[in-house]
């Protein structure tokens, strides 16, 4: 297994990213309608909601996928509104996207190194290679033929690397057996102790109980209440209307 | 000797490497535009006229600074590329949001100004430029008499080739043009600057076209329709090999040109159509090329 970090952070106990009255668009259709959250240093905070909510998108716009977005998103005091994607990966945010992105024209091994080395303090290819074993007799695997399970593993893997420890993860556990869920859900609270910050977007509500420190609802491109991970409980039957489950 | 089905052998022969030559120009050229169309999504109808642009360059700086052969195979490249840089700057590169057909349309239209301009100047007849003279002459095989340079054109061609796929295919800078071909966008959110690849990998396409074109000045004769007359062909190639695959491309360019120079022994009458004619069944049977990823 890999040993802990020490948990080194500037600015603790102030917001590491602060995003306030985001607005979004796809073409003409207006999505995001003033995301406002914080997310503080080394904490999980998950993203919950209904399908279509914006979610994803509101990664997306954080990550600077999402061409056309106004409002303000600070992340360790900078304003990254405005920035490209590869100049925001370059600030220290990594994205997972949903369906994955594991490149067919690259093996596991090449996906796992492909994404840049942009600060030191990234894991090795063996410390990623020991959080996710099953990856390691695959390397040479074309990286689409691995199972869903395992192309979670790399993509979730190969942005370790980088250094980057503000991780943005979409849907990690979608469509994936229990076992593989518990398996990332365990990942998670790994990276957690080594001091990694992650906003999850999340439909499993029990898994996001299981790894999150807080709780975002989303609801029609806003953030309509957050809910401590200790207030959850107290708190079930308004999610369950929330969320329609 | 042996003959074959009435066939001398060194009128096959003959043949078989007269196709190689050809060969050696298709692979280069669909070579540059499959590495071109992976990444852009644009077929670079321009790639003819900077291919003539090469074998127009190295005569201009034999003819005007007494530069030889051996440095314009090294700086034409260069300078034709650099001036593919500045095309997919200036013009391509506001194209990316628009219909394929834009991008064709566009390189289409450079392509009839640079041939323009260069017929204005230089005229249709044709410009001799001398094979080095380290490459002069010939050696006798045995079964047929190899003139030097062609062999030099085969063998630089196939380097090249081999290079470009090792490169493409074997290396981290060629996992990143892998990955950036499917998913752009993701290889931006890793931090890498996708649009400056795109602007190098244009320029390196085109830097094949004139490489092509340098190793082209010494055979055929140098003229602003040299580029017109091939590209069509070569065009054929890449839907054979399969868009966008650059195995394809190498592979295809040989192997067609082999063909098409057997057809010239064989039925003579055939040789100026059969590349077309494969290019029908393939299209028939196999719409996305010999050797293309089923979209």
């Amino acid at each position: 297994m890999v040993e802990a970090a020490p948990l080194i952070r500037p600015e603790a106990g102030t917001a590491e990213l602060a995003v306030r009255d985001l607005h979004g668009w796809y073409d003409e259709s207006h999505v995001l309608h003033g995301i406002n959250f914080d997310v503080r240093p080394g904490e999980v905070v998950t993203l919950l909601g209904r399908n279509g909510a914006g979610k994803t998108t509101t990664l997306k716009a954080i990550m600077g996928i999402l061409s056309k977005r106004t409002g303000s998103v600070r992340f360790m005091g900078r304003e990254l509104i405005g920035l490209p994607a590869r100049a925001i990966a370059r600030a220290g945010i990594a994205f997972c996207p949903e369906e994955r992105g594991i490149f067919s024209s690259l093996s596991v091994e090449e996906n796992l190194m492909l994404p840049p080395t942009i600060r030191d303090g990234g894991l090795s290819r063996d410390d990623v290679l020991g959080i996710f074993p099953n990856l390691r007799e695959r390397l040479q695997s074309q990286g689409t033929k691995l199972s869903g399970g395992e192309q979670q593993m790399l993509a979730i893997g190969r942005i370790l690397r980088t250094g980057a420890k503000f991780l943005l993860l979409d849907e990690p556990t979608e469509g994936l057996a229990p076992v593989i869920v518990q398996q990332i859900g365990a990942t998670l609270r790994t990276l957690k102790q080594r001091g990694f910050t992650i906003v999850l977007v999340e439909q499993n509500f029990h898994f996001a109980a299981s790894v999150a420190d807080r709780h975002y609802v989303v609801e029609q491109g806003r953030v309509i209440d957050e809910i401590s991970d200790a207030e959850l409980a107290a708190n079930t039957e308004k999610l369950h209307a929330y969320l329609g489950v | 000797m042996f003959e074959l089905l009435g066939i001398p052998p060194q009128a096959l022969f003959g043949q078989l490497l007269l196709g190689l030559i050809n060969g050696s120009f298709y692979a280069l050229l669909s070579l540059g535009l499959a590495v071109i169309f992976g990444l852009l999504n644009i077929i670079n109808f321009a790639h003819g006229a900077q291919y003539m642009m090469g074998a127009f360059l190295a005569w201009m700086l034999m003819t005007y600074f007494g530069i030889g052969y051996w440095w314009a195979l090294l700086l034409v490249p260069i300078a034709v590329g650099a001036s593919g840089v500045v095309i997919e700057r200036l013009m391509i590169s506001r194209l990316y949001h628009l219909d394929h057909l834009y991008g064709l349309l566009l390189t289409f239209g450079l392509a009839l100004i640079i041939q323009g301009l260069f017929r204005n100047q230089y005229g249709v007849s044709g410009l001799p430029y001398t094979i080095p003279a380290e490459l002069s002459g010939g050696t006798n095989l045995g079964f047929m008499f190899l003139p030097n340079y062609r062999g030099w054109v085969v063998l630089a061609s196939l380097v090249v080739c081999l290079g470009t796929w090792f490169t493409i295919e074997k290396t981290k800078l060629g996992a990143y043009l892998r990955a950036a071909t499917e998913n752009p966008t993701l290889v931006g959110a890793f931090g890498i600057n996708v649009p400056r690849m795109i602007t190098l990998t244009y320029g390196f396409g085109v830097g094949l076209a004139a490489l092509a074109g340098v190793l082209a000045a010494p055979i055929y004769s140098v003229n602003p329709n040299m580029g017109a007359d091939l590209i069509i062909v070569v065009f054929a190639v890449v839907v054979i090999g399969g868009m966008g695959s650059i195995l394809g491309a190498i592979v295809t360019g040989f192997g067609l040109g082999i063909i098409e120079g057997l057809t010239r022994v064989f039925y003579p009458e055939g040789s100026a159509v059969v590349i077309f004619v494969i290019m029908a069944l393939v299209l028939l049977v196999k719409p996305a090329g010999l050797f293309g990823r089923t979209v």
